[in-house]
């Protein structure tokens, strides 16, 4: 993996040397995350999120497995079982909000996680694997979300397993029969809540499944940095560990302590009080909606009010909402220029921030009602978001006129990010361009 | 060694290269069966998520509707989803008899919707044709939306006197299942 100048494992001691010959797991562990692995020197503190939503999927999965030993689920009890964990079981309520409040800090990583993605180009050649892989982990963990949401069986999770299986109902001719397979009845009930348990218990591991493949994707080019210019020679990386293990250990710090002091004194904060009104088949909570995390989507499913082309105003919402995640798996392809980081992209940067503030409002209209000026508003940033990606994207590719990219990593840093800037015409890179040759370049190079 | 030798590395008979040799034919024979094995396998994976025998036995209900005034309603269950019974004032059914049929979005007249002789009688699904919510209008106070009927609030569609879809994403009217009426004051459901 990587770079040919990334420090060989070498066994400290006998024990291990015997490990090593027989099951190279520390090899591995060295070479992925450790000493072994080279990484870009001038990675920011963007590059956290990865490991930070790592390190959410494991919190996840450990408060988890915990309530599984105290949740029934079945419909007649799974909301009193909550309430039992809730209030009689030793630390259930710390357990369950930590699972609860930890589900929104996985979301909001991993938005971060994206939106840098976007903004430095990180899906380009050679790394599309890693983003394609990255959707799928993302549809994934909103598949588990939703059926995670279900399972207290409070009002908000009866009438969201309602609406989210009634998008299926939206398929012509097949849509009923699908929904009630998905659902093992005419409306959300026993059979629906026990298979999303158990499909809730499942998908976390199908998740780490592909992160490990979406890591070992991105240790193939190695990971992009701020600058977007590839790696070209050893004074540009620096070893994963300790540099970035230490660098990670710092944001983990600050996202454990954010995490903690929602968890402790606003462990309702992400939530909706209607949730914990029991189930009732029979009403509609006046103000339904999903979770914040789905909001954005949900605005895009309310847009559409009319029938066109044939095809009506509901299975319109419903390919809407799934194509504008759809949408990303095509975004390696809808993006030609050949400059990775909005840094350098002066056109495309103020259009980033456009797009992150329609998604934004996108969020904020998802939860207010449908009143006529709130429904145009949806349409147009439903508009706006699909021709950021289908129009504006393609035709900033072609149009814009980069700034001149450092000739390296190195000179970039060492010159000062802001004023870095190779003559348009200079094409000499790598270590003929580079004066002062970096104090932390192991002696190997 | 006679010419069914064919080991993989062993060079082609110039009598095998003309037709078929055995061992293709044993090959897609053993993974022909193997497939359609696989795929009988799949049947049960796939059927059990279908409605079980027990939702599926749900018996039909019988409600008495003698306590319902014009202009009322009720809410009952019917196979675990709610069924809206709605006693039509007469200005109710001349309001959904003045819309003409042919410009609705799913056309369907009220005639078509009750049954003869008991057109004051609206029995539907109260379940929104969008995404499966609950619509208002049924129990007293609740909002009725534009057209007087039925308003849905998760997504705002509404409905008329005679339950049919009129503003709004809902494709389609609210669905009147199939019952009977057992005599004046009973009707059974399903």
């Amino acid at each position: 993996m990587s770079f040919p100048w990334a420090d060989d494992y070498k066994p400290k001691s006998e024990f291990m040397q015997w490990i090593d010959t027989r099951l190279p797991l520390p090899r591995l562990v060295y070479g992925a995350i450790g000493g072994g692995y080279p990484v870009p020197r001038n990675l920011n503190y963007f590059w956290n999120f990865g490991v930070l939503a790592g390190i959410a999927l494991v919190i996840q999965i450990v408060t988890g497995i915990i309530l599984a030993m105290h949740y029934a689920a079945n419909a007649g009890l799974a909301f009193d079982s909550v309430e039992h964990i809730m209030r009689d079981v030793n630390s259930g309520w710390l357990l369950r909000y930590a699972h609860m409040n930890g589900a929104s800090f996985f979301f909001i990583v991993v938005y971060i996680h994206m939106f840098r993605g976007l903004y430095y180009g990180s899906y380009k050649a050679p790394r599309e694997m890693v983003w394609l892989l990255g959707v799928v982990i993302f549809l994934l963990m909103m598949a588990t979300a939703f059926m995670g949401y279900v399972l207290p069986w409070g009002q908000m999770s009866f009438w969201g397993a309602q609406v989210i299986t009634g998008f299926f109902s939206a398929i012509p001719i097949v849509g009923e029969p699908l929904r009630q397979w998905l659902l093992g009845g005419f409306a959300p009930d026993n059979a629906a809540l026990n298979r999303f348990f158990s499909l809730h218990y499942l998908l976390p591991f199908v998740i780490a499944g592909v992160i490990i493949l979406h890591i070992w994707a991105l240790h193939i080019p190695g990971s992009n940095n701020p600058t977007g210019v590839e790696v070209k020679a050893p004074q540009d990386t620096v070893p994963f560990h300790p540099y970035y293990t230490a660098k990670d250990g710092m944001g983990l710090g600050v996202f454990l302590i954010l995490f903690v002091a929602v968890t402790f004194f606003m462990p309702n904060l992400m939530g909706h009080p209607d949730n914990y009104i029991p189930a009732n088949p029979l009403s509609t909570p006046a103000h339904i909606v999903p979770e914040w995390y789905f909001l954005p989507f949900y605005a895009i499913l309310k847009a559409f009010t009319g029938n066109f082309l044939w095809i009506d105003a509901k299975l319109w919402g419903v390919i809407a909402m799934f194509g504008s995640i759809a949408l990303l798996f095509f975004l390696p392809w809808l993006d030609g220029s050949p400059v990775r980081s909005a840094k350098y992209r002066p056109l495309y940067r103020i259009f980033f921030w456009v797009l992150l503030a329609d998604v934004f409002l996108l969020g904020w209209l998802g939860q207010a009602e449908a009143t006529s000026p709130i429904v145009l508003l949806s349409q147009i940033a439903t508009a706006y978001y699909f021709a950021h990606f289908l129009i504006l994207m393609p035709i900033i590719g072609r149009i814009e006129k980069p700034l001149p990219l450092p000739n390296s990593i190195t000179e970039a840093v060492l010159k000062g990010e802001t004023k870095t800037g190779a003559p348009a015409g200079r094409e000499k890179t790598g270590r003929e361009a580079i004066e002062t040759p970096s104090p932390i370049i192991p002696a190997q190079a | 060694m006679t010419d069914a030798t064919t080991t993989g590395d062993a060079p082609v008979h110039t009598a095998e290269a003309e037709g078929v040799r055995r061992r293709d034919f044993i090959n897609i024979a053993a993974l022909s069966f193997a497939g359609v094995g696989a795929g009988a396998v799949v049947i049960p994976l796939v059927t059990q998520m279908n409605p079980s025998a027990d939702v599926l036995a749900e018996a039909s209900i019988e409600v008495d509707i003698a306590a319902i005034e014009r202009g009322q309603s009720i809410k009952t269950s019917w196979r675990k989803q709610p069924i809206f019974i709605r006693n039509l004032t007469d200005a109710e059914i001349a309001a959904a008899n003045k819309t003409p049929a042919a410009d609705l979005r799913d056309p369907q007249t009220l005639a078509e919707r009750t049954k003869e002789g008991k057109a004051n009688w609206l029995i539907t699904l109260g379940v929104c044709t969008h995404l499966g919510c609950v619509p208002l209008g049924a129990a007293e106070g609740e909002a009725k939306g534009d057209y007087g009927g039925y308003f849905c609030p998760c997504h705002g569609s509404h409905y008329d006197t005679a339950g049919r879809i009129r503003k709004g994403p809902a494709p389609t009217n609210l669905v009147v299942p199939e019952y009977a009426f057992m005599s004046d004051t009973v009707v059974q459901i399903g």
